[in-house]
């Protein structure tokens, strides 16, 4: 079955230019994300499925290899943090 | 404001970043009479609330220095009959805003009403009188009924739900009844904060502080909570504050002078943390400068930037650049001037009045009736002396 990551409710992701990254908002906090961090969540829409978003970003990252390791462990964490929620 | 102080860029001395908090203090009015408030004492000698225009200038200034979180408090912000359109514009500007309420006033339409204009989170704090609360957690529930039918409409609405309760001597023992209340509230994150002790709650100290004892057991109560929350995969997070007077070193407080926080006060005074009115400095108004000039340039907010104002034993201490020499309101509440260590510090030589607080906290036998409440009337005895 397809696992579709999607925001938790209340979190909010966006770009900050004078940060100059993303960031994850949430009641009374915020994550600075680094690079990857912010590529990968900036995919995760609620729709598509952790293999979409690994394809996606394989071909936006074309010398980056094969990604879906990396785009695992972050989205595991992300889950543990509870940042996201999978269905 | 000026042509040329607009055009004018800040000098910025100190290389300090951006404040990437907010916090709006709409309002000191307020429907309830905590006695742990940490208002000003003499909050009813505020002068006039900043209009819905200073405001929202506030709020875009405030963005456009990169602040991304944005709190609404008080006082009550409910009382503010303009909080659905700060709210619109918060969301407007791309702020993420926070709303800090008792809950008092607030009702299911407003509740969906602020959804709808972009709010995102609502804290309900569990600010009522102990009796209310031994009610609320020993099964009745007819005191609380407003505040849980207002939590419970919070989460239903969509925000996430997060309560706070304020923790002291006389409701420390019901930790346990009030983590299993949030439980069952459904909370995502739940703030068991002891009291700070500034404002009305340093009046009430005494009354208000919990013992060693109570305080080793609430922290062993809450960890075990946590334990559970773990195995069984719940997401309801438990933030435990607790009092700084029983720890050796001081908090890095506000994370230093200057360094995130900006609070505009509700006559327009822009601080560097909420309690900071208390101190003997002059802060200016955002009706006077502009936002970004007071953030960087003004003598207030550079007063306790870097280092070179600490004197011993903080200037020559390696754990500076860790806490910044703990709170500046803290070392001025108990020693008188600000510049010192906070006396939670224990290389401080004022460290004693924390050990005595903390005695005294032991011995304490004061009931939850003889503590000062917060009132206009009791505010305004503070202000004539
Ligand atoms: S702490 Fe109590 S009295 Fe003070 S503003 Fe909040 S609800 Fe009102
Ligand atoms: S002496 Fe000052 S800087 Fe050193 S730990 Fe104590 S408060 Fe912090």
């Amino acid at each position: 079955m397809a696992r579709v990551p999607r925001l938790r409710p209340g979190f909010r992701f966006q770009w900050e230019p004078v940060q100059d990254c993303y960031v994850l908002l949430y009641p009374e906090g915020m994550v600075k994300l680094n690079g990857s961090a912010g590529a990968i969540l900036n995919e995760v829409d609620g729709q598509r499925s952790v293999a979409d978003i690994v394809a996606t970003l394989e071909q936006q990252f074309p010398d980056a290899g094969a990604l879906e390791g990396d785009v695992n462990d972050f989205l595991r964490d992300a889950c543990q943090q509870h940042w996201i929620e999978m269905s | 404001m000026t042509s040329s102080e607009a055009a004018k860029t800040v000098s910025n001395p100190h290389q300090a970043g951006p404040p990437l908090w907010l916090l709006a203090e709409l309002t000191y009015r307020c429907p309830l009479q905590c006695p742990y408030c940490s208002n000003p004492l003499d909050f009813a000698s505020t002068e006039q609330e900043l209009t819905t225009d200073e405001w929202v200038s506030v709020l875009r200034q405030g963005r456009a220095m990169g602040a991304a979180q944005l709190g609404f408090s008080g006082g009550e912000p409910l009382v503010r009959q303009d909080l659905p359109d700060l709210i619109a514009e918060a969301r407007h500007l791309g702020y993420y805003s926070n709303l800090i309420t008792s809950g008092l006033g607030l009702s299911e339409a407003k509740v969906n009403a602020f959804r709808d204009a972009g709010l995102d989170h609502i804290q309900v704090s569990f600010q009522a009188s102990d009796p209310e609360l031994n009610n609320a957690v020993a099964g009745s529930r007819k005191a609380f009924d407003q505040k849980l039918a207002m939590a419970r409409a919070v989460k239903e609405a969509g925000y996430p739900m997060v309560l706070n309760f304020v923790i002291h001597r006389h409701n420390i023992h019901q930790m346990n009844d009030i983590m299993a209340l949030c439980e069952r509230l459904g909370a995502d994150y739940v703030e068991l904060a002891t009291c700070q002790y500034y404002g009305w709650a340093f009046k009430n100290r005494e009354g208000l502080m919990p013992s060693r004892a109570q305080l080793e057991k609430a922290e062993a109560e809450v960890q075990a909570y946590r334990q559970q929350l773990a195995v069984s995969g719940s997401a309801m997070k438990l933030i435990f504050v607790t009092p700084d007077y029983y720890e050796e070193r001081p908090k890095a407080c506000m994370n230093g002078w200057g360094s995130l926080f900006l609070t505009v006060a509700p006559d327009g005074t822009a601080l560097p943390c909420h309690s900071a009115k208390l101190l003997p400095i002059d802060f200016p108004s955002v009706r006077e400068m502009e936002l970004k000039t007071i953030w960087y340039d003004s003598p207030g907010f550079n007063h306790y930037r870097g280092d070179s104002w600490m004197p011993e034993p903080c200037r020559s201490c390696d754990e500076k650049g860790k806490d910044f020499g703990g709170c500046r309101c803290q070392a001025y509440l108990l020693t008188g001037n600000a510049v010192n260590a906070d006396p939670v510090c224990s290389k401080s030589s004022h460290h004693d009045r924390i050990l005595a607080a903390r005695r005294a906290a032991d011995h304490a036998t004061a009931g939850i009736d003889e503590l000062t409440y917060r009132n206009a009337d009791n505010s305004r005895l503070f202000f004539r002396g």
